[in-house]
């Protein structure tokens, strides 16, 4: 029982920085009516990032957050303004534009190969790392520390993009954005900038989801992909444009995960992950927290 | 020179072309109708005037400043703001954030505060729907959302797209009454709409559109007694 339990609060740990990576997805799709299949691409730099900022200065690997957090949000924002706007004005009377999709896919495969060119093919660890392999006791379980991090930085995380929202005059621009591209426009918000500031803040959340993993995971070239697809089952499972659901879908997913091995084979568990999602589909498909209309 | 100028513009969508040479003008303090039937091109205009579709050809001036080449933006910036057609609301959003949002110009933006209470002033159903999201509102709560969003715009000139349209009768002449206190305070106000008896009986001028063209123009009195204008709009 005591395992269920320990595997239950890993599950939720290590969703919870999956749902990091979702989060950066869904604010993107949520504004542009985007699927940015550069997503898990752009972990992959934001890991790098993250590494090199750790490697080149020796700062402690949650530090780095002040370096991969503005880096990556001008990274994405500058990403949309040159290589995607373009695609995006000449379709600009397409509510879902499906050439975008195209384009992300092209920068997926060159940032990917760009990196694969440049830094090799290589698995790369942070070396005299604090953090590696630090368990935490806590009433007869052990938990991983840096993931455990991991879930504060992603809760944090979600709660201040939801304040940013909610509360701000670019936040409410982006929302109303969101619901309606044109009357934005007539209330005098320039909707290519608003584009650039989501991307930019969805690049920026997949930087942090890079950072909360450096101090546990490997960094490559191909990394994103494996949270690439993992990202758009949470999105579809917690509701596209939900920040609340891209969190909780992410814990699904790691609850399953990481609990499922207990009762059957490991592989099994990618099953019940995209049974799941395969019913959620069938029976709300505006996924678990997601609202019917849009945002 | 006028307030807002339209000179001589063709609108094209894609290959059709929906207003043909159309010029027009209004002055600061006017409140001027533009009615005609359904295709007549009036929503197309206010596109246009907005930035939203550019004319291919003509000029428009806005206190004698070209704005045909702006973005839409660029034009509410300036002063002038446009209440489109259906409301379109966000509707996802509360009342008070959808007012928020139409206070987005930065030279609305510095007063937004005390633009907000005057438009509750003027609106006091507003207040007490504040915290709701729009969508859950009546259509006619929803059109003076849609009224208020565009006064928060801090508008010199305020062009409404059909405010009356799909209300019942007694709300419909409530929003006639809005427009005209909207005027009364000193914002010029360009009105297009169906309903040609209500919005002429406020307006002090009015253009007649037909199939992208202006075919009358004039006092908003001689129109209402204009026998063609009896015939074709009023029915009687």
């Amino acid at each position: 029982m005591l395992y269920v339990l320990e595997d239950t609060i890993n599950g939720i740990l290590i969703g919870s920085i999956y749902g990091l990576t979702a989060l950066g997805l869904t604010v993107i799709f949520g504004v542009l009516k985007v699927i940015n299949f550069a997503h898990g691409s752009l972990l992959m730099v934001g890991m790098y990032t993250a590494y090199w900022a750790v490697v080149l200065t020796g700062i402690h690997p949650y530090l780095a957050l002040i370096i991969v957090a503005p880096v990556m949000y001008f990274f994405g924002y500058y990403l949309q303004n040159i290589i995607i706007k373009p695609i995006f004005k000449a379709e600009k009377d397409v509510r879902e534009p499906i050439t975008v999709i195209i384009v992300t896919t092209g920068v997926w495969y060159v940032l990917d190969n760009l990196s694969l060119l440049i830094f090799g093919p290589q698995y790369r660890t942070l070396q005299d790392n604090p953090l590696r392999g630090k368990m935490l006791e806590f009433a007869g379980m052990m938990l991983s520390i840096p993931k455990f991090w991991g879930f504060v930085i992603a809760i944090v995380t979600a709660a201040a993009v939801y304040w940013f929202f909610q509360k701000t005059r670019m936040g409410r621009a982006i929302r109303a954005t969101s619901l309606d591209r044109e009357s934005a426009s007539l209330m005098g918000i320039n909707q290519y900038r608003i584009y650039n500031v989501a991307f930019g803040i969805g690049t920026a959340i997949a930087g942090i989801a890079g950072v909360t993993l450096v101090p546990f995971y490997n960094v490559f070239p191909s990394v994103g992909v494996l949270f690439d697809i993992k990202g758009f089952i949470i999105v579809v499972l917690g509701g596209l444009g939900s920040i609340g659901g891209a969190i909780l879908g992410g814990i699904i997913v790691g609850v399953i995960e990481s609990v499922g091995p207990q009762f059957m084979a490991a592989t099994w568990t990618e099953a019940i992950v995209y049974g799941l999602f395969l019913m959620v589909l069938f029976v709300k498909p505006s996924g678990l927290f997601g609202v019917k209309y849009d945002w | 020179m006028a307030f807002l100028e339209v000179r001589n513009i063709e609108v094209f969508y894609g290959d059709v072309q929906v207003i043909f040479d159309l010029s027009l003008h209004v002055e600061e303090g006017e409140v001027v109708s533009i009615i005609g039937g359904n295709g007549a091109g009036k929503s197309t205009l206010l596109r246009s005037i907005s930035g939203l579709v550019p004319p291919a050809k003509g000029e428009i001036l806005f206190e004698g400043v070209p704005i045909h080449k702006a973005p839409p933006e660029a034009i509410v910036e300036r002063g002038l703001v446009q209440v489109p057609e259906g409301r379109r609301l966000f509707t996802l959003m509360s009342v008070k954030d959808n007012l928020i949002v139409g206070a987005y110009n930065s030279r609305a933006d510095r007063v937004k505060e005390k633009t907000i209470e005057a438009v509750y002033e003027l609106l006091p159903r507003l207040r007490e729907r504040e915290s709701q999201l729009a969508m859950t509102l009546s259509g006619g709560e929803q059109q003076m959302v849609a009224i208020g969003r565009g006064l928060m715009a801090k508008p010199k000139l305020l062009m409404l797209d059909e405010p009356s349209l799909g209300l019942a009768p007694l709300l419909s002449k409530n929003i006639f009454e809005t427009v005209r206190k909207i005027a009364d305070q000193g914002t010029t106000v360009v009105l297009v709409e169906q309903d040609v008896m209500h919005s002429l009986s406020i307006s002090e001028r009015g253009y007649v559109l037909e199939q992208g063209r202006t075919v009358m123009e004039g006092p908003a009195k001689e129109l209402l007694d204009d026998p063609h204008i009896k015939t074709a709009y009023l029915g009687i």
